[in-house]
């Protein structure tokens, strides 16, 4: 569904990404772990455009999407909920998940909407409130039900469970699974190795704008290297 | 009591001009964060073009409609060369560039069009209404019905329509907003195309009673700013408020202390505002959690 090859990109002189080859397969989770500055949102933001790629393709069902601009992604389905969320403070929570569907205009967007709120209760209680008065949980809930709401077939998901409490991060991950169920592709960047390699099919290990590693997830878990390096066991 | 209304209703007319001025910056504050202080330029190119299509020979409401047209479409070329090459610049670079064209567009119309001092036929007559022993323009009611059409318009599209909620977005977070696929330049042309028409209609319906020259913008652009700054920059009912507010204690301040300090009831306003109030008075105080 969507092949990564010989991805480059740069910030200023400085390139961070040396060379990314990446592959995620339809109905998989894919997760692309690693440390703080390896270059993972990087990564994330050239997929969705707000970052340019000074050489390498993207691939995604079949098309090239380099020369596609940011706001043309979405449309070929492809969504990202990013880095710290992003959400629109000064709009409620129904505006931010609306404004996620600012692509359609049809009847299924109510329907969207009531899915969004079964799948996050929470959302539905503060529907009415500025979504920048929600806790961070409930931020990186909104985050997702927005991209949810652009109807994706690949969700780009980074780093979901950052600055959250471990019971929610644990929440998180359970939605994350369930994204799947809906027939989304979901493309997961996060730090918390153990986390994503839990729920992920399969696994990218990145180290300073380099994928130094990669398997399936269940392999990555017991791969000593990576149990010592970011699992802390 | 009777000269009391007087003053009332003439602060009433000027009010509703820098009501629309006000409301021409609520659009591109909302779009950008961006103060454009080149809209009181729009306010005199809508009353030149008018002016100078009419004098030659165009019928007054074709005339008004091509300047508003064509202000719009300048409003758009200054997003295009100025703003835009300059995007990722602080906001404080932004509104210094909006003031170099305001500078820019009052040159540039002294050498297109001249340095007289115009004025065209009011719509309605020029037979002044009485009411409660004082006496109301035909023209005061145009100008203030415009400025609420306006207000009314724009709050329709900031809270019933998805592309206005989408300017919304796009002033909020950038980002955001690309990727949920708003096309944020084309955000940003429509916010200068609004404010720019929006302007030269203020200019179209206030010629006949304040007149037009090349030099009328920057006096506009600040009383419409003290007006935003009053009533909440970004909201347009404040900028509707604030707008009149400003019309009625600049009518006041004539009617009552002096003429000459009519123009600096405003600059007062501001300060004041500034220390008191610098929210205005329907400004939203930001409750963003980190």
């Amino acid at each position: 569904m969507l092949t990564v090859e010989g991805l480059r990109s740069r910030y200023g002189r400085i390139e961070v990404l040396h060379g990314i080859d990446l592959e995620v397969q339809s109905g998989e989770i894919v997760t692309v772990v690693g440390a703080n500055g390896a270059g993972k949102t990087t990564l994330l933001r050239c997929l969705s455009g707000v970052q340019p790629v000074s050489s390498g393709t993207i691939t995604f069902r079949g098309e090239a999407l380099v020369p596609v601009p940011a706001y043309r992604r979405l449309a070929r389905g492809l969504a990202q909920s990013p880095e710290g969320r992003q959400i629109f403070t000064n709009l409620t929570v129904e505006e931010n998940l609306r404004l996620g569907a600012f692509l359609f205009a049809d009847d299924r967007v109510e329907k969207d909407m009531d899915d969004a709120f079964r799948m996050f209760p929470v959302l539905k209680e503060k529907r009415n409130l500025a979504a920048g008065g929600l806790s961070g949980g409930q931020q990186q809930m909104l985050a997702m039900a927005r991209a949810l709401m652009g109807r994706p077939s690949c969700l780009l998901l980074d780093e979901p469970s950052m600055g959250l409490a471990p019971i929610i991060v644990a929440q998180i991950f359970e939605v994350v699974k369930g994204i799947r169920d809906l027939g989304v592709t979901t493309l997961l960047v996060e730090q918390n190795a153990f986390g994503a390699l839990k729920i992920a099919d399969r696994g990218y290990v990145m180290e300073t704008g380099h994928i130094t590693m990669s398997g399936g997830a269940e392999e990555l878990i017991a791969d000593p290297r990576i149990r010592e390096a970011y699992l802390g066991i | 009591m009777s000269e009391l209304l007087q003053f009332l209703f003439s602060g009433v007319t000027i009010g509703a001009v820098y009501a629309l001025v006000a409301l021409g910056f609520t659009i591109i504050y909302n779009a950008s964060d961006v103060v454009n202080f080149a809209q009181g330029e729009f306010v005199m190119l809508g009353g030149m073009i008018t002016w100078f299509a009419h004098a030659a020979g165009l019928p007054l409401p074709l005339a008004a409609l091509i300047a508003i047209a064509a202000t719009a479409c300048l409003g758009v070329a200054m997003n295009k060369l100025m703003i835009e090459p300059a995007r990722g610049a602080p906001v404080v670079s932004l509104i210094i560039i909006t003031i170099g064209a305001s500078i820019f567009i009052e040159g540039a119309a002294q050498l297109v069009f001249d340095k007289q001092i115009h004025s065209f036929p009011a719509f309605s007559g020029d037979a002044p209404i009485r009411v409660g022993g004082a006496t109301i323009l035909p023209q005061s009611l145009w100008v203030t019905g415009g400025a609420i059409a306006v207000f009314v318009g724009l709050w329709l599209f900031f809270t019933r329509t998805l592309l206005g909620r989408a300017v919304l977005a796009t002033s909020n977070n950038r980002l955001a907003a690309q990727l949920v696929g708003i096309n944020t330049t084309f955000v940003m042309t429509l916010s200068f195309a609004l404010s720019a028409a929006i302007g030269a209609l203020a200019g179209v319906l206030a010629t006949p009673i304040t007149l037009t020259s090349y030099g009328v913008g920057i006096g506009f652009a600040l009383k419409g700013f003290a007006g935003a700054m009053l009533g909440g920059m970004g909201n347009p009912k404040g900028a509707l408020v604030g707008g009149f507010a400003i019309g009625m204690i600049e009518a006041l301040t004539a009617g009552y202390l002096s003429s000459q300090y009519k123009d600096a009831a405003a600059f007062v306003v501001i300060l004041a505002v500034l220390f008191f109030l610098p929210q205005g008075l329907f400004g939203r105080t930001s409750t963003d959690r980190v």
